[in-house]
């Protein structure tokens, strides 16, 4: 069943660019967001941005995949989608096209693109998610799991070397959360580098390799899931853990 | 009661009959409001995709430009294009005054603010919702073009019949620029208004009704194509 169809087209980690900031500031309504940040991070595994709502996670994407421009500083990430290293993003809201299933994800295919026959592609990603009934549907018609799952699909569908989520099971039920989480395990095995933004302890306790936590536009921790859970640095990052931090 | 019900079937009579100078009227009708429409989504769909996707120096004056167009008395526009047109006026030379070419002018004039205000309301909603994953996709800018206008063209036609629907019930603009002539610029409205002053009610009745039926084969279609789109989820 998982016979690797998540495959990136460039499937060699050594060969993929590292990703990350290199004294990056970014200015919103004139007052700095971001000043001077830094960070790097593997290229392989699942790594997950935690902090609370406006801590800077869903910016810090926005930036590494092209979305917003720097101030000043390098965003040390480059991939085209038109080349092998490519990037999947499913933003925090659900984007489908006016269109059926089967058109949203053909249409990521053409633009990017994809080499190979593009019917096939899509039959092979809507058996996996077991969506083939649906795809002469309507997309904005499907329920919210639904649409969130082909959000995924389609961003996948392209064989991405990067997978960027933003909150992906934000207002999903357990049990879709439960499938989401279980396909995204299944994607990182197929060497498909996974950045994750949520502000769901659990969820990143269950998925992540590594751990970014953000506050306030500066990565207070960086490090492997167990340690920033189980010995936090940071009083900021006890007091998130406790549920104590809001902002 | 007795005339109402007389004048009710006289004018049935009349439209079933066929009748060569009502049918004239009817076809000069349609085929200025399609010529208008014509020219008025030439120059309307592209200006008004235009103004919701790009940003240049004079945009907020045009949006406020055509938005207050949209609100023009017709019998102004009229005035201003009898002015134009007239022999002494800057077109006079042209001959288009009382000509069928002038009321499609006064036509494209009303109509042109609605289509473009409408498109750009269609084009700028559709881009807000799409950029960020058009843009994530790297899309280059002939693709997102073309994702957004085929993935609006449901609501474009239903800006469209708007369009037709204005400009087959218009009657200040072009009865000042038309003359409302017999047999080369009389048109349903201007009929009406005509045959109603010389209390020739059955003809006003008759063109009356078929102005209605046109009015309702219009709202039909655009409420079969938004229950289409919403069905297909092309909302």
């Amino acid at each position: 069943m998982t016979k690797n169809i998540f495959k990136p087209f460039n499937n060699n980690p050594n060969s993929l660019l590292p990703i990350g900031f290199h004294n990056v500031s970014l200015k919103l309504d004139n007052n700095y967001f971001f000043n001077k940040l830094s960070f790097k991070i593997n290229t392989s595994g699942i790594s997950v941005f935690i902090g609370a709502n406006g801590a800077g996670k869903s910016t810090c994407i926005r930036l590494l995949i092209g979305l917003m421009k720097p101030y000043s500083g390098r965003v040390l990430f480059s991939a085209d989608n038109r080349s092998v290293n490519r990037i999947g993003y499913v933003p925090q809201k659900i984007i489908l096209l006016r269109r059926s299933v089967e058109k949203n994800l053909l249409h990521a295919l053409s633009i990017s693109n994809y080499p190979t026959n593009k019917k096939r592609r899509i039959k092979e990603i809507l058996k996996f998610i077991k969506l083939e009934h649906l795809g002469k549907q309507s997309a904005r018609n499907l329920s919210i799991g639904q649409q969130q799952l082909i959000s995924i699909m389609r961003a996948l569908a392209i064989k991405p070397s990067f997978l960027f989520l933003d909150e992906p099971c934000a207002n999903l039920d357990p049990k879709t959360t439960q499938i989401i989480e279980n396909l995204i395990k299944v994607v990182s095995k197929s060497g498909v580098k996974i950045i994750i933004v949520t502000h769901d302890l659990f969820q990143a306790k269950r998925l992540a390799n590594d751990v970014l936590f953000f506050h306030n536009g500066e990565i207070i921790e960086q490090g492997k899931t167990n340690s920033f859970f189980t010995r936090p640095k940071s009083k900021e990052a006890k007091d998130f853990q406790k549920g104590l931090l809001l902002k | 009661m007795i005339e109402f019900i007389e004048i009710f079937k006289n004018s049935l009579n009349l439209i079933f009959s066929l009748n060569l100078d009502l049918l004239e009227i009817i076809f000069l009708s349609l085929k200025i409001s399609f010529f208008s429409l014509l020219f008025s989504c030439i120059f309307g769909l592209p200006v008004g995709s235009l103004l919701a996707v790009s940003k240049f120096f004079g945009r907020g004056f045009l949006i406020l430009f055509f938005n207050s167009m949209l609100g023009l008395p017709p019998v102004f526009v009229g005035l201003v294009l009898y002015i134009i047109l007239s022999v002494s006026g800057p077109l006079g030379s042209l001959e288009l005054l009382y000509t069928p070419i002038a009321m499609i002018i006064a036509q494209f004039c009303l109509i042109t603010p609605i289509i473009v205000s409408l498109t750009k309301q269609v084009i700028e909603q559709i881009t807000e919702e799409y950029d960020e994953l058009l843009k994530s996709l790297k899309a280059n800018t002939k693709e997102r073009i073309m994702t957004i206008l085929w993935d609006s063209r449901y609501s474009l036609l239903t800006c469209v019949l708007a369009g037709l629907g204005r400009s087959l019930s218009e009657v200040g603009a072009i009865i000042i620029v038309g003359g409302n002539i017999a047999h080369a610029t009389r048109v349903m409205t201007t009929s009406i208004a005509l045959e109603t002053s010389k209390g020739n009610l059955e003809i006003a009745v008759a063109l009356g009704f078929i102005l209605i039926f046109i009015s309702i084969l219009i709202n039909l279609l655009v409420s079969i194509l938004k229950e289409f789109s919403e069905r297909s989820s092309y909302d």
